[in-house]
């Protein structure tokens, strides 16, 4: 009997759960809206490759080396137009306009130099207002002149042997192999946490959770009945992406599908216990979203998302363990291009689980004191 | 004594607002439908009617926060829909006064003078003005979040004031507000009008409006009547009667003169019962029925809330539907509701201090007392909303610290917010409260289905319970409180800012409830609802400083300038008599 009516509350709350996030226009659109927008920014425009690139070249040189360089950059991947400059004047308003992102500019002895066997130098003139576009320019135009210098001179001391780099798992480096899964995990991060921060508040707001607290109900059970709407949505989105990843994006899928989707609900859980913690303190709507904000930003920033961990500092380091999203992107770009082995998931699933037993724990015990 | 900003330089004699052919629909609906009036300076014009008449919508286009769709509002001579200065002349108090709740209430002044455009070099003069006037000084730095509802009044009146209006709007101001801080807003208001400011106080209290100078009462979007609220209460002259020492149950007696043709309107009154008769009704069916249950029948005087609900028409029948369909509470405990020695401190701060107190099977007991003396506390820890610092609270036989659960399936409660989800059609809060209470199945069903007969609320299943009308929203509220047949039920200010006739539904139901056996808890601002109880507990600075029959505490204030008290000013009495006990004892022990 006890189990029965246990069992007809907690149903009762679940659906009054799920209707309220799902029949709420405004709470739909945060459902579908940011989700939609991520995938296509990460995915489509956020990426650290460089393509596209014009250039300048102001060539004062006639002999053979820099028809060589000048034939290898016009052939390269990422480069899409070369401007031929003849003055110094030309070339800097080039760069002003923003019309090329990089200027080359090969010294009348360049190609005697090469024949002699001396060192040849050229200069390149990067735009400052893109760095970080620039920078990685600066790396591609170094890459072709070491390679044409050493096809020029195969025997020269000078020249360097160029390593070849082949890159395991992901062998062209696509950026989207990275993203894509890792969105999964920061969405699903994201949606949980601001889907339970409302909850407790807006029935806090709207008077709706005195009534709650004078029903039989027991705080255990407005925690459960919180927890499983948004650990629902939470993984439906986090699925969504991860299909998206497959399918659309044809990332390759190598690890195991049943160890991601219980890590994938495990990160949802804890986070759906910071979540229930800031609503249950927070007394207003607006408090919460701003309490759910500030945990959010910056445990995405300290994921290892954006950057490695290994090069923070040792104290955010720990900071960063401590964090369920940094365990998931390893464990979700593990099964994804890895194949990682069921160990290695554990060894990253475990402190997430300790993050959820610790944080529910906590929001069950700051509702029930509400009541005191 | 207190001065209060100098009035408009208007002529005492041009009326301070005009208003002529005024209409304003919402889609379908007819908010105002050709309103023509006069509001002149210098006295109290009340604003009155049932919700849903109009009268946030007429305020709203005064203060020129709306256009009308046509006729015109001259307010201090000018064209409200003109726009330009409109708000130099106004001074506008919504309902729920726009205070930044995080500032103080110096800052929140200051605020409002900035946004006046008050000059700075005279800041310091008008707020020392302000702050006497409305007493608050002592308060200044205070957070405006922290402030009890009469004092936010008194911070929403004092920045409605800021810019010396000539014309004052009041939305409701005395919702939420105790006798005591109520007092205090008619001194201040009446201080105003007498110095030639003219003010519009809307209201759904009718005590509040009988105390206007002039009323408008509308009705549907019409101006029902316009004149002195005595002219009104005039009409009903002879109509008003008191069935007094009734022998039997009163509220039995109450419900069987309200199903009488000849009776328009009743209400229980302490002790007796108070009933007013159809126009051109004769006195013989009460007459019958008073001598069936031993009462007398006494002339009153009428009130203008007689002649309000006479106006609209009368008030509801006197038999509930619910209650009918209730079974009969039987209950072991003859006390369902028990406190002994109930403490709760919020660290140094005591809210309610060793109250005790017993209610009885089928009794409707009152709690009441200002703002901020431990009634809500005390009424939070019944419910098992608070956990009590010490003492015991039992309901319905259940420990409410030992046994919470089994003692909460057992109560009901109902806040005055008429707390339901927004964002649930009516049908799905209907669907939660009962799974919520452990209802399951076919008798789940059977409730759910039940309460929708009962309240009729089968046109507004897949609508959300905001877009209901007001009193369709408070049978909801009743309904989903009431589908697991709690033998006890909880009212947190059940009526707060609901008109007489959705109130007088209200109490139908209630009543009949109570005839069946069920206890009644009810905490209330509202003094004539403090006379529906048959037992009142007056708390004051977090003690129990009386608690008696509504008509033994009224006949305890008695005095010789005011022999025959009105609940209102016999729960001033009793609070002055407590503070002045409380003088005598620091007297003696500090010599």
């Amino acid at each position: 009997m006890f189990r029965r009516l246990f069992n007809v509350r907690l149903r009762a709350q679940i659906v009054k759960e799920l209707l309220s996030i799902l029949r709420d226009p405004r709470s739909r659109l945060v459902l579908i809206g940011p989700p939609l927008i991520q995938l296509l920014v990460f995915s489509f425009a956020a990426t650290l490759e460089v393509n596209h690139v014009d250039l300048a070249v102001y060539n004062r040189d006639t002999g053979r080396a820099s028809y060589e360089l000048l034939a290898e950059i016009g052939a390269a991947g990422f480069v899409n137009r070369v401007y031929a400059v003849h003055s110094p004047a030309q070339r800097r308003a080039l760069i002003d306009r923003e019309q090329v992102i990089a200027a080359l500019d090969i010294p009348p002895d360049f190609s005697r130099n090469v024949a002699a066997g001396h060192t040849a130098t050229a200069q390149v003139i990067l735009d400052g207002r893109r760095a970080n576009a620039a920078q990685i320019t600066l790396g591609y135009l170094d890459r072709i002149a070491a390679r044409t210098g050493a096809e020029l001179v195969p025997d020269s001391p000078g020249a360097r042997d160029p390593t070849v780099v082949r890159h395991w798992f992901n062998p062209n480096l696509i950026y989207r192999w990275y993203i894509v899964p890792s969105l999964s995990g920061i969405l699903s991060t994201i949606i949980a946490l601001i889907v339970t921060a409302l909850s407790i508040a807006r029935e806090r707001e709207l008077g709706t959770f005195d009534q709650l607290m004078v029903s039989p109900t027991t705080p255990f059970e407005i925690i459960v009945a919180k927890t499983v709407p948004a650990v629902l949505i939470g993984t439906v989105l986090g699925l969504v992406m991860i299909g998206a990843a497959v399918f659309v994006f044809g990332v390759p899928f190598r690890g195991s599908f049943g160890l991601l989707l219980p890590s994938l609900v495990l990160l949802i859980l804890s986070m759906v216990g910071i979540g229930l913690m800031i609503s249950a303190i927070s007394s207003t709507q607006q408090q919460a979203i701003l309490g759910a904000f500030a945990v959010a930003v910056p445990m995405v920033v300290m994921s290892g998302f954006a950057t490695p961990v290994d090069n923070m500092p040792r104290v955010l380091q720990w900071v960063a363990e401590c964090l369920p999203l940094t365990h998931f992107l390893v464990i979700v770009q593990g099964c994804f291009v890895k194949a990682l082995p069921p160990g290695v998931v554990w060894g990253q699933a475990w402190p997430m689980a300790a993050v959820a037993v610790v944080t529910l724990g906590i929001a069950h015990v700051v509702v029930r004191s509400r009541l005191g | 004594m207190a001065t209060l900003p100098e009035p408009g330089a208007a002529p005492v004699d041009a009326p301070g607002i005009e208003i002529t052919g005024l209409t304003k629909r919402f889609g379908e609906t007819v908010a105002l439908a050709g309103i023509d009036a006069e509001i002149r300076p210098g006295r109290l014009t009340g604003l009155v009617g049932p919700d849903g008449a109009g009268k946030t919508t007429l305020m709203r286009i005064l203060t020129g926060l709306m256009t009308p769709d046509g006729g015109r509002a001259l307010v201090a001579g000018r064209d409200v829909a003109a726009g330009g200065d409109i708000h130099s002349i106004t001074g506008y108090m919504p309902q729920r006064f726009g205070l930044y709740e995080d500032l103080s209430v110096l800052q929140n002044m200051r605020l409002y003078a900035e946004l006046r455009g008050v000059a700075a070099a005279s800041h310091d003069a008008v707020f020392a003005r302000l702050l006497a006037f409305t007493r608050l000084a002592p308060f200044t730095s205070r957070l405006a979040g922290r402030l009890s509802g009469g004092m936010k009044q008194k911070l929403g009146l004092a920045c409605a004031l800021m810019g010396q209006p000539q014309v004052l709007l009041l939305d409701e101001p005395g919702v939420g507000v105790d006798p005591l801080s109520r007092q205090d807003l008619w001194r201040m208001v009446n201080e105003l009008t007498g110095a030639g400011m003219t003010v519009v106080w809307s209201t759904a209290y009718l005590d509040e409006a009988e105390r206007c100078g002039h009323v408008l009462l509308l009705d549907r979007g019409r101006l029902a009547f316009d004149g002195p609220p005595e002219k009104l209460t005039a009409r009903l002259a002879g109509r008003s009667f008191r069935l007094e020492a009734v022998s039997g149950e009163r509220r039995a007696v109450l419900a069987e003169a309200l199903e009488l043709p000849s009776v328009c309107d009743g209400v229980i009154e302490g002790s007796g019962v108070r009933v007013v008769l159809r126009r051109q009704a004769r006195r013989d069916e009460i007459e019958a029925l008073a001598s069936r249950s031993g009462a007398t029948v006494v002339p009153v005087a009428a009130r203008f809330e007689d002649a309000f609900v006479d106006l609209l028409g009368g008030g509801p029948g006197g038999t509930s539907a619910l209650a009918a369909r209730m079974e009969p509470v039987t209950l072991a405990d003859s006390s369902p509701v028990v406190c002994r020695d109930l403490s709760k401190r919020f660290g140094d701060f005591t809210a309610t201090d060793r109250v005790s107190f017993e209610v009885g099977r089928g009794e409707i007991f009152g709690l009441i007392g200002p703002n901020g003396a431990g009634k809500s506390t005390t009424f939070k820890m019944l419910c098992g909303l608070l956990k009590p610092t010490a003492g015991e609270a039992r309901v319905a036989g259940h420990d409410l610290r030992r046994a919470a659960g089994a003692a909460k399936s057992r109560l009901g409660y109902m806040a005055q917010k008429f707390s339901l989800y927004g964002l649930l059609s009516v049908r799905q809060n209907l669907d939660f409260f009962a799974g919520v209470y452990g209802l399951d199945g076919a008798l789940r069903r059977e409730r759910v289905a039940e309460m929708i007969e009962i309240f009729q609320l089968a046109p507004y299943l897949d609508a959300a319970p905001e877009s209901l009308p007001l009193g369709f929203r408070q049978r909801l509220a009743m309904a989903c409180a009431l589908m697991h047949r709690p033998p006890v039920l909880f009212l947190d200010e059940p009526t707060s800012g609901v008109d007489p006739l959705t109130r007088r539904e209200f109490w139908t139901h209630i009543n009949g409830l109570v005839r069946r056996g069920v206890t009644v808890m009810v905490t209330t601002h509202f003094m004539d609802e403090a006379e529906y109880c048959d037992r009142v507990a007056l708390m004051y600075r977090a003690r129990l400083i009386a608690l008696d029959t509504p008509d033994a505490l009224k006949h305890a204030a008695a005095t010789a300038e005011c022999p025959e008290p009105s609940m209102e000013q016999a729960f001033i009495h009793h609070i002055q008599a407590a503070d002045r006990e409380d003088e005598a004892t620091t007297r003696s022990a500090s010599p």
